[in-house]
Order: C-alpha cells, then sequence, then structure tokens
C-alpha cells in the first residue's frame, strides 16, 4: 500500500513538472518563478545557448580570466571528471557548470547564498571531449571561462 | 534508522568553512541503455541539493543526470563557528529526498 501511493504522487509530481516546463518553454512564465523550482527547461536543453537563457535568462557572457578552472586535461574516465571552479569575482552569485560535448550541456548551476565563497568542487559526466565550461553571474552580469577536457572511454550512455 | 545517504566533513579554518560531502545515489541520465535488454533506464538523479546553516540557505546547487554518480560536493562560506551546526538536504526526480547534519569542526 506505501508503494502505492509513493507511486500515486510520483505520477502526480512529474505531471506537474511537465506542465510546468510546457509553461516555461510557453514563455509563460517569468524565469523568476521558473528559477525557484528545478531548472527543468534549462537542463533538457540541448545546447549550452538555449541552455543557458533558460537557466539565467542569457547566454552573452563576457570572457574572465579571474575565473579558474581546475580539471584533467584528459579524462582517462568520462563518468567521473573531477572539476572545482573558483570565481575571483565579487560578488558572485551563481556557478553553473556545462560540458559542451554532453547531450544536455548544463551539468550542475550552484546559487550562492549569503556568506558562501566562489568556489565549488564536484564530479561530472563528459559525453565526449569537449569544452568544460564555467558560466559566473555577478552583479547581474556573465562572465565566462572554459578549459578543453579529453575524454578517453565517454561517461554518458552506454 | 537507515544509514544516511550523506556523509559531511566541515572545517572552520581563519573564519571559512569548507563543506566536502559525498551522496549515495545512482544517478541515472535517462539515456543509458540496460546491455541485458535493451531498454532505457529510466533517468533518477538528484535535482537539488541545498545546505542550510544558522537557518540561512548558504548553498543550493541544481544538479542534472550529468554529475556523476555518488557525487561530491565540496563548497565554502563564511559566518559560521567551530561548533555551528549545517543541515544539507538533497531532493531528486523522483520525489525522494533525505537529509542529514553535521557540527563544524
Amino acid at each position: 500500500m506505501n508503494t502505492n501511493i509513493k507511486r500515486r504522487r510520483f505520477i502526480k509530481g512529474s505531471v506537474a513538472a511537465s506542465t510546468l516546463g510546457a509553461a516555461a518553454g510557453a514563455g509563460l512564465l517569468t524565469p523568476q518563478t521558473v528559477l525557484a523550482k528545478w531548472s527543468e527547461s534549462a537542463f533538457h536543453a540541448k545546447s549550452s545557448a538555449n541552455a543557458l537563457k533558460n537557466l539565467l535568462g542569457s547566454n552573452a557572457a563576457e570572457a574572465s580570466s579571474a575565473i579558474k578552472i581546475k580539471a584533467p586535461d584528459i579524462a582517462e574516465n568520462g563518468a567521473v571528471v573531477p572539476v572545482s571552479v573558483t570565481s575571483g569575482i565579487a560578488g558572485t552569485e551563481s556557478i553553473s557548470i556545462l560540458s559542451t560535448g554532453n547531450q544536455t550541456p548544463l551539468i550542475f548551476n550552484a546559487k550562492l547564498g549569503p556568506g558562501a565563497k566562489g568556489f565549488v568542487s564536484t564530479r561530472i559526466k563528459m559525453g565526449k571531449t569537449g569544452d568544460v565550461v564555467a558560466i559566473v553571474k555577478a552583479n547581474g552580469k556573465l562572465y565566462k571561462a572554459s578549459k578543453a577536457v579529453k575524454v578517453t572511454i565517454g561517461g554518458c550512455g552506454g | 534508522m537507515a544509514k544516511s545517504s550523506i556523509k559531511i566533513r566541515a572545517k572552520e579554518k581563519g573564519g571559512v568553512t569548507t563543506v566536502k560531502t559525498l551522496i549515495t545515489h545512482p544517478m541515472e541520465t535517462g539515456l543509458r541503455k540496460n546491455k541485458k535488454t535493451g531498454k532505457l533506464i529510466p533517468a533518477h538523479f538528484i535535482e537539488e541539493v541545498t545546505c542550510e546553516a544558522g537557518g540561512k540557505k548558504v548553498f543550493v546547487a541544481e544538479m542534472s543526470g550529468g554529475v556523476s554518480k555518488n557525487p561530491y560536493l565540496s563548497f565554502k562560506f563564511t559566518g559560521a563557528g567551530k561548533g555551528d551546526e549545517i543541515k544539507l538536504s538533497w531532493v531528486d526526480n523522483k520525489g525522494g529526498s533525505d537529509s542529514a547534519t553535521a557540527k563544524i569542526r
């Protein structure tokens, strides 16, 4: 019985999520309301430009040397690629990580609260050789940096 | 209680708290195929990880299936001292969730 309830809740949840996604796609919701929840449209976008537009409202990012990406030059296993991003830009609000070689490029978006430092470290999957792109939002502007990573064995799909 | 899916290490040094965490989760993208049946394995990944310190959200991470299995996450923040408690919680795309607290050392 317990599983039944869970399934019911899951079905409800997925229906709600898909309608939200559709509404966002049609431009019915303002970006703020969409951002309050998990940014489905952005994470499902098939290109970096669309992902950024859906996530941050713009894809015009200025290259900045104040953003440092730490990632291996050659990743032997694409399923686990350690990536660290440090932003030296004052007033950093969010850090996003994209991998251009993936089917859905947007991987990770960290929203920094009060007191949080411009630093984030995680491990990502990379489907094939491509650039790891870090987008930093600070003072309403976007900054970016990228690093090429060669992948020997892809980590997405079978 | 079942074993928590979250491991947290939080250390304070010179006013900056460094949090390192490991979450046990399959992180399926929904693009991978089951080699035996040839069917797609349904997506199952963490959508959001939230860290609260002193009742404030200091760090929220949104993820997709592009984050590795058993995600590792590390970040830094200021404004907390030794002995303070932080709370970390996650929600996945199937409505599953877990949370854990840790004391800053």
